[in-house]
């Protein structure tokens, strides 16, 4: 499974790309692949603020809808509308066009709570 | 389901190797995909599939009492069964509830195969083993066959497996499988066969709504055959299929599937599925109950729908409502791959359950229209 190592983790398989106050959530390569084909993707709400852990947005394959959660403190500046259309995305292209929201982080010492790619990593054996 | 360790069909190192998702379902590990459910469902639409059906129960009721016992144990008439052929019937509890759906299939005069869900496989057998040896039927409630010749029961699940082949291609691929000058059994016949020096049982049914085949072998020739046919039905862009495809292509045909849409709670005539049940027989376990639903009409029923925008998916136990009236629950509910269309099945309010009704389908406290539909969901569309 591809984990880059120059983005952080959750150990609910959000992976975080810092973009100066902002952060980009997508969830993980091997999230896509356990949760199979997405179908359809619930967007959080522009301008949401939310607490780490706060389950904001929901992705849903053929199988079964799962949560995904806020990696850290913050408020929703961004969110991909392009999975709107093409759900799939998440599967094609889980790092890059597969994001789905941007937050505006309340505190950048909140990130330090995430995990790095090797400790993920190892959480997926 | 069960608390002990899950159980593996002979196939699960093929699973396995073939890179498939094992997941525990009913107490075994079984594959819910190898590449995409998507992909299989797709492949049983447009060629030919493979599943592992070895998890579900296979009994036999042999002997001269066998077709008069059973016929007061499932509630389709074994009569109207021709030998060789098979039907889709149920077991019920005196409450009229469902214990189980099942294919018997005629093997012989006096000697039937019954197919039942892997999750049942257990409680099945109890039942219908503690009915015979007390003889019980509806008409003999102190006990006592006074009519039926003798049968035996045996549960042969341990030492049998079954593959399930279906898709348009299906009759290529038999000839492949099977030869070129052996016939291919009609629909629900069941005919034996040897292949490769294995003897094998092929049942042209299915749960998939396509043409296909249901293939039941010994445990021991499980791994020989399932190769073989991955291997004869390469021409056909076979694909190994898992239980995610198989629920998906059941779904679009409005195919129950126990445990979700069925229950010991629920009865054939409120899942809609009264044509499996003979009210003209004089007895079977459920029938005075079934008859008083008959005359008084099922309080709720199972009905097929359709979202009318594209939006999330229905899911079971997802709340069904009729302009701001809790009317019923979502049982199965997914992206239909056929239709990219999100669609299922719910027990709705008899009241309400009208063809064409529009209804709302709550999914995480916001409601979606959808429209009440006509089995199936999904139709083949004319070539």
């Amino acid at each position: 499974m591809n984990v880059p190592d120059d983005l952080l983790y959750t150990e609910t398989h959000e992976w975080i790309k810092r973009e100066g106050e902002n952060v980009r959530v997508g969830i993980t390569d091997h999230a896509q692949s356990e949760l199979t084909d997405v179908v359809y993707v619930e967007l959080p709400k522009m301008d949401r603020q939310a607490n780490a852990k706060e389950a904001i947005a929901v992705v849903e394959s053929v199988k079964a809808a799962s949560d995904i959660y806020a990696p850290v403190k913050g408020t929703v500046v961004e969110v991909n509308k392009a999975l709107e259309a093409d759900p799939g995305l998440i599967n094609r292209e889980p790092y890059g066009q597969g994001w789905i929201f941007v937050l505006k982080i309340d505190n950048a010492d909140d990130l330090k709570q995430l995990k790095e790619a090797a400790a993920y990593r190892k959480q997926i054996g | 389901m069960t608390e002990s360790a899950p159980r593996k069909t002979p196939l699960y190192d093929e699973h396995v190797r073939l890179g498939a998702k094992m997941v525990p379902f009913a107490g075994w590990l079984m594959p819910v995909q190898y590449t995409s459910i998507v992909e299989e469902h797709q492949a049983v639409r447009n060629n030919v599939g493979i599943f592992d059906i070895s998890h579900m129960g296979q009994f036999v009721v042999d002997g001269a009492g066998a077709r008069e016992w059973l016929n007061t144990m499932l509630t389709n008439n074994i009569d109207k069964l021709d030998t060789r052929m098979g039907q889709y019937t149920f077991l019920l509890n005196e409450r009229g509830g469902i214990i189980d759906d099942l294919i018997a299939y005629r093997i012989e005069d006096q000697k039937f195969l019954l197919v039942v869900n892997a999750a049942r496989t257990d409680e099945d057998f109890a039942w219908l083993q503690k009915h015979l040896k007390e003889g019980r039927s509806p008409d003999r409630p102190r006990g006592g066959l006074e009519t039926a010749a003798p049968c035996k029961l045996k549960n042969r699940s341990s030492n049998f497996g079954g593959g399930a082949i279906q898709g348009p291609r299906i009759p290529e691929l038999f000839h492949n499988l099977f030869g070129k000058a052996v016939e291919i059994p009609l629909r629900n016949h069941i005919v034996d066969l040897t292949v490769h020096g294995m003897s094998v049982s092929v049942a042209r049914t299915g749960y998939t709504g396509e043409d296909g085949i249901e293939v039941f072998f010994r445990a021991t020739d499980a791994v020989k055959f399932w190769n073989a046919a991955l291997e004869k039905g390469k021409p056909f862009s076979i694909k190994p299929c898992g239980l995610g495809a198989r629920d998906t292509l059941r779904l679009e045909m409005c195919y129950p599937l126990n445990g979700s849409d069925l229950s010991p709670e629920r009865n054939p005539l409120e899942a809609g599925l009264g044509f499996f049940v003979d009210l003209t027989k004089p007895n079977f376990i459920g029938r005075d109950v079934l008859l008083k639903t008959k005359e008084n009409g099922p309080r709720e029923r199972l009905l097929p729908f359709r979202m009318k925008e594209k939006g999330p998916p229905p899911r079971p136990h997802y709340a069904v409502f009729q302009n701001g009236e809790h009317i019923g629950e979502v049982t199965s509910g997914t992206l239909s791959p056929s239709l990219s269309w999100g669609v299922g099945m719910a027990y709705v309010s008899a009241a309400h359950a009208k063809m064409g009704a529009e209804i709302d389908i709550e999914i995480r406290g916001q409601k979606f229209p959808a429209t009440i539909e006509k089995k199936p969901l999904y139709r083949k569309p004319a070539l």
